[in-house]
C-alpha cells in the first residue's frame, strides 16, 4: 500500500491544464507539418501555416492555443494499492482546475446547468473519469475539450446487420456534416460497443491516442486507415473552406456489446488536440 | 501566397460588394465582439425598439469570447467561435446595418439571403488560432453586458486582423464551392 496525497493530484491537474492549453507537443507539431504537405488548396495551405504560427506564439508567450480552453475532462487511473490521503479527491481535482484556469489566464466556460446558463466562474467542476487499475501509481490525464468540436459529437444505435460498412458511412457522414464547425483538420474518435454511456466514453478515450498510432487489432487498424482516406476525400478541408486534409487521424476504441446492438459514437477534437498526463 | 486586401471597419456598402469569396483580408479599425448570449439581447432590444450599445450602421461583429488577458496584453487568446449559433439572430442585425461578421463555419440560407439583400460579408477567421489573432487586437474594452464575462460585448481596435472572405454579398459561399472543388467521388 502506497500513500498518495490528493494535493499532488491537484497540483498535477493545475499544471497540465495550463501546459496542455498553451503548448502543442512536438509530436503533434511534426505530425501536423507532415499533413500540411498533403494539402493542395492554397487557402488550406495558408491556414496550416497560420495554425503552426499560432502554435509557436502560444508556446513562446504561454498563452492559450485557442481561446476556448474547454471543459476540464480529467481521467484518473488509480492503482488499487494506492491509499489516497489528504482530503477529498474530487475537491482536490476541482481545486486544481480552479487554480489552473485562474493562474493560467484560461477562459472559464462552465455553466451551472444547461438551461439557466449561469457561469460557475472558475471552470469547475471538472468532468472526472476514474479507473481502478493494478499497481500503486496514479496516472492523471487532463484533456481540455472545446465546445465547438464537442457540439459535433454523434451517437447512433446501428442495426447489427449494418455491420462495419454502416459504421464507416456513419463516421464519414458525421465529419462531412460537421464541415468547418469543429475547426478542421480534426482528430476523429470513434467508440464502438458497450452500453450507451460506455460507447461515448470510448469515443472520447480514442482522442487521447497519439496521432499516427494504429489500433492494435489489424482489422480495426485497417478500418482507421480507410476512414481517414474517405474523410479526406470529402473535400471539407482546413476550416471547412475546401481541401484535402479534413482529418489528421482517426482512432477507434472498440469493445464488447450486447447481442442485439451495434452502438457507435463519434467525438471530434479540433486541430488544437490538447491533452497531457503525469504519473504520480 | 495571395495578396492581402486591406479592409477598414466600419465598412461601406461599396467595400462590402467589392469582396469575393476566397479573398484574403486584413481588417483594421473598430469591430465589436458578441456571441450567442449578447446576440439574444441585441435582438431583444431591436424588437423593443430600444437603442443598441453600439451603432450597427456599417459595423463588423466578431463572434468571439476571448480568454482573459495576461498583464500587459490587450486581450487573451481570441479566435472565432462557431457561427451557426448566431444564425437565428444575424438577419435582424443585417437588416439594421450590420455589414460584416467574423466567425468560423458555414451559415444558414436565411443569413445568406439577408446578406445578399442588404449587402453584408462574412469573414472566416482561423478557428483555434486564438493566440495569433490576439496579436492583431490592439485594444479591447467591455462596452455592454459585463456580467456575461467572456461573452460581454467588447469594442476592439484591430490592425490587419487576418481573415478570408467565406461568404460574399453576391451569394458566393466558399464552404460549398471549396468542398465541391476538392471532393473526390461519393
Ligand atoms: S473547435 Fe477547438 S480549436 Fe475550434 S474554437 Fe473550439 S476549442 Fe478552439
Amino acid at each position: 500500500m502506497r500513500e498518495v496525497n490528493v494535493k499532488d493530484i491537484s497540483d498535477a491537474v493545475r499544471d497540465i491544464a495550463i501546459e496542455a492549453n498553451c503548448v502543442l507537443g512536438d509530436h503533434e507539431i511534426e505530425y501536423f507539418k507532415k499533413m500540411a504537405e498533403k494539402e493542395e488548396s492554397p487557402t488550406g495551405r495558408e491556414i496550416f501555416e497560420m495554425m503552426l504560427e499560432n502554435a509557436r506564439i502560444a508556446r513562446e508567450e504561454r498563452i492559450p492555443i485557442c481561446q476556448d480552453t474547454g471543459m476540464a475532462v480529467v481521467f484518473l487511473e488509480i492503482g488499487q494499492d494506492v491509499h489516497l490521503v489528504g482530503g477529498d479527491l474530487t475537491d482536490a481535482v476541482n481545486d486544481g482546475v480552479r487554480r489552473g484556469y485562474e493562474e493560467g489566464y484560461l477562459r472559464k466556460s462552465i455553466l451551472k446547468d444547461s438551461i439557466n446558463r449561469v457561469n460557475t466562474g472558475d471552470n469547475t467542476p471538472a468532468f472526472i473519469h476514474v479507473k481502478i487499475v493494478p499497481g500503486e501509481k496514479v496516472k492523471v490525464t487532463v484533456a481540455p475539450k472545446g465546445g465547438g468540436s464537442e457540439n459535433m459529437s454523434r451517437f447512433r444505435a446501428l442495426k447489427p446487420a449494418e455491420g462495419i460498412e454502416g459504421v464507416k458511412d456513419f463516421v464519414v457522414q458525421a465529419v462531412a456534416e460537421a464541415g468547418g464547425n469543429p475547426c478542421p483538420p480534426v482528430v476523429v474518435g470513434v467508440g464502438l460497443g458497450g452500453p450507451f454511456e460506455k460507447v461515448a466514453l470510448r469515443a472520447k478515450e480514442a482522442l487521447l491516442i497519439p496521432l499516427g498510432q494504429r489500433n492494435a487489432d489489424p482489422f480495426y487498424a485497417a478500418v482507421e486507415e480507410e476512414l481517414l482516406e474517405r474523410i479526406n476525400k470529402t473535400g471539407v478541408g482546413p476550416q471547412g473552406l475546401g481541401g484535402r486534409v479534413t482529418a489528421l487521424d482517426v482512432h477507434i476504441v472498440q469493445g464488447p456489446c450486447h447481442i442485439a446492438t451495434l452502438p457507435v459514437a463519434v467525438n471530434l477534437n479540433c486541430h488544437a488536440t490538447r491533452h497531457g498526463e503525469r504519473i504520480i | 501566397m495571395s495578396e492581402v486586401k486591406k479592409i477598414t471597419a466600419p465598412m461601406t456598402d461599396e467595400a462590402v460588394r467589392r469582396l469575393k469569396i476566397g479573398d484574403k483580408v486584413g481588417i483594421s479599425g473598430v469591430i465589436y465582439s458578441a456571441r450567442d448570449a449578447a446576440h439574444k439581447r441585441l435582438v431583444e432590444l431591436i424588437e423593443k425598439g430600444e437603442d443598441l450599445p453600439f451603432d450597427l450602421e456599417g459595423s463588423v461583429i466578431y463572434f468571439v469570447g476571448p480568454a482573459p488577458a495576461k498583464p500587459g496584453h490587450a486581450v487573451g487568446s481570441a479566435g472565432p467561435t462557431t457561427s451557426y449559433r448566431m444564425d437565428p439572430y444575424s438577419p435582424a442585425l443585417i437588416a439594421r446595418g450590420l455589414k460584416g461578421m467574423i466567425g468560423k463555419g458555414g451559415r444558414s440560407e436565411e443569413v445568406k439571403r439577408a446578406m445578399v439583400e442588404h449587402g453584408a460579408v462574412y469573414f472566416a477567421a482561423v478557428g483555434g488560432a486564438g493566440a495569433l489573432i490576439s496579436k492583431s487586437i490592439k485594444k479591447a474594452e467591455i462596452i455592454a453586458y459585463p456580467e456575461l464575462g467572456a461573452e460581454a460585448v467588447r469594442r476592439m481596435e484591430v490592425e490587419d486582423f487576418p481573415a478570408i472572405v467565406a461568404i460574399d454579398a453576391h451569394g458566393g459561399d466558399l464552404y460549398l464551392k471549396g468542398r465541391e472543388e476538392y471532393r473526390i467521388g461519393e
